[in-house]
């Protein structure tokens, strides 16, 4: 243990004779790691921040510097597409998320008591919605959107078409997955013993399901909740295949301005897109370290430390 | 539709309430996987065997002009070699920057190892749009672009719109996802097994090489195949950074499915992609796996 608290010493050499010898090559290792932590880091913000710098850049040509300004800003929110995005954009991971949450949360509990052949079933489809690119489930549920809406319209004249239901139910499958694996994992850590206290002391399963298992599975529920919500949120791919007519996001919008050359609208939407996520994870890091340090133990490292664990 | 639930009821109606419970916990996620997941890739798979109709779409067939046509077209193939090499090169990249990056958190940083983690679920948690085509600024001629033009001395110079800067998108938006397994993997390991190496005479690389390395395998699998399949299915990365002109499988399936509207081209595509897929996994794990008797990483 010593060694690893102090690393520098730790890298004496013992092959030759007794007399340790500081190792050159070990304390190399040492600088080496150290400056490829500092340059991996530099290298994954600096994008991040060249975004919300050049939000806030006088010059009308975005990748040139000359001087702050908010006017993008107030040009953003007052073009009404942007604004109409945004609507968008929460009117699909609001619901999203919500109905994702409860669904992979229920399907979490009822699979503790399915026979295990339905369980494996269950897995085997939750590895298929991980194994196939994203692009391939926007483009085949597309075709079956545009193939079962063009039979449904012209059996019953109805005018059943792509836009904001479509998006949620897409968005849907991924983020149920997500909060099945989240819950389950929660679940399986679980402390058995208060449960069967609590049917000991002839609590009602609602009520053992209320004060006991709940409470116990929340922080995995409300990481579930925020990721669903993130993901529904930022995501392009998927929505842009299954929208309709005025169902643009804001990812959407950002995609079709790169297009055509980034301009400093782009990085204002960008980064008020940045806060509204930014500002869920900061929250989920919050509630999550809080509910861990109550309830002693839970979760170490709160939401990242859960999301690192279960990537 | 139904498939999932039915099989849910225990064989005696003795507890059929509570089996009317599991049922109802478990009916609309099953239903959401068999009706978003499962019914578009047997249409998909379905579609692969018919024809275009006249005017785009779908028209019932049962042929395999489709695969024919696009295994006997090199030019039809290109898009899977550009995106099998740019996957395989992204991942080995990845490693090559998370190995060293997941070790250093995992066994140097100590008490700020929760910070770092969070300093890595940062980039994860933002819009992978916003973080890719931040590079269009940075690698554009008025900066990085030109710079590094400008040292070559050849002002005409280009990152964009090349498979470089597809590859460094493909590294910068994944890179996360390597790291996570690493870490977790590495974090586990016991550190006296790296001390009794060093102890027994082991130098520094044998003892990495015969200890730290296969303890890191299971994490070191699993981080490969989560970032080598997203990067196969790339489709935003190389729509942004290469113009469109690096073309992946991603940017040919939307092609065939949206620009020439051939459903059953683009679906023997997505058909063929998803196995070759499956056998790349295959062939990577037990590559990985041999030799290690008995304790076989699974894929996932």
């Amino acid at each position: 243990m010593t060694a690893s608290a102090v690393p520098a010493v730790a890298t004496v050499s013992r092959r030759r004779g007794s007399r340790p010898r500081i190792d050159r090559i070990g304390l190399l290792v040492e600088i080496w790691l150290r400056t490829h932590t500092s340059l991996v880091y530099a290298f994954l913000y600096l994008p991040i921040v060249i975004v919300v710098v050049f939000s806030f850049n006088a010059n009308r040509l975005a990748t040139i510097w000359t001087g702050f300004s908010l006017d993008w800003y107030g040009k953003a929110l007052g073009d009404d597409v942007v604004t109409s995005a945004l609507r968008n954009s929460f009117s699909v991971a609001l619901p999203n998320a919500v109905l994702a949450t409860t669904f992979g949360t229920m399907a979490a509990l009822g699979l503790q008591r399915v026979p295990k052949r339905v369980r494996l079933g269950f897995d085997a489809l939750t590895y298929i919605s991980i194994i196939v690119p994203e692009i391939v489930i926007a483009l085949s549920t597309l075709v079956l959107f545009a193939s079962t809406f063009g039979i449904i319209n012209d059996a019953t004249g109805l005018r059943l078409q792509l836009g904001i239901p479509t998006i949620v139910a897409a968005h849907m499958l991924f983020n149920i997955s997500i909060v099945l694996l989240l819950v389950r994992a929660r679940l399986s850590g679980m402390d058995r013993t208060l449960v069967e206290a609590s049917y000991d002391l002839y609590a009602s399963p609602w009520r053992t399901f209320r004060q006991i298992t709940f409470p116990q599975l929340l922080p995995a529920i409300v990481a579930g909740f925020l990721l669903s919500f993130t993901f529904s949120f930022d995501d392009y791919v998927i929505t842009s295949f299954v929208s309709g007519p005025g169902s643009s996001t804001l990812p959407i919008f950002i995609f079709g301005q790169v297009k055509r050359g980034v301009s400093p609208e782009t990085n204002a939407v960008a980064t008020m897109m940045l806060v509204v996520t930014l500002a869920l994870l900061a929250i989920g890091q919050l509630a999550l370290s809080r509910n861990a340090r109550r309830s002693g133990g839970g979760q170490a490292g709160g939401m990242a430390g859960m999301i690192a664990e279960q990537r | 539709m139904a498939e999932p639930t039915a099989s849910a009821e225990p064989a005696g109606g003795r507890r059929s309430l509570s089996a009317l419970l599991t049922t109802a916990l478990v009916f609309p996620a099953g239903l959401w996987y068999l009706v978003l997941l499962v019914a578009p890739l047997v249409i998909v798979t379905v579609f692969s065997f018919g024809n275009r109709a006249k005017n785009g779409g779908y028209e019932a067939a049962f042929t395999f002009d489709n695969y024919t046509r696009l295994l006997s077209q090199p030019q039809r193939m290109e898009p899977f070699f550009t995106s099998l090499w740019m996957a395989v090169a992204g991942t080995i990249g990845c490693l090559l920057v998370g190995l060293p990056l997941a070790y250093f958190i995992a066994t140097r940083a100590r008490r700020r190892k929760g910070l770092l983690i969070l300093l890595l679920v940062i980039p994860f948690w933002t819009s992978f749009l916003i973080r890719t085509y931040s590079w269009l600024i940075i690698l554009g001629r008025e900066n990085l672009g030109g710079f590094i033009g400008a040292i070559i001395g050849d002002p005409d110079f280009r990152i964009l719109g090349n498979p470089p800067a597809v590859l460094l998108g493909l590294i910068y938006g994944y890179l996360p996802l390597m790291v996570f397994p690493l870490y977790v993997t590495l974090e586990r390991m016991d550190r006296t097994l790296v001390e009794a190496s060093k102890d027994l005479g082991a130098a520094r690389w044998a003892t990495f090489r015969q200890v730290t390395l296969p303890i890191a395998l299971p994490g070191l699998i699993t981080g490969s195949i989560l970032v080598f399949i997203p990067m196969t299915g790339e489709y935003v990365i190389p729509a942004i950074l290469g113009y469109g002109r690096t073309f992946l499988m991603g940017n040919a399936l939307v092609d065939a499915f949206i620009q020439t509207r051939n459903w059953p081209f683009g679906s023997a595509m997505a058909v063929l992609l998803i196995i070759v897929m499956l056998l790349v996994i295959t062939v990577y794990v037990w590559f990985v796996n041999r030799g290690r008797h008995g304790r076989e990483v699974s894929v996932i």
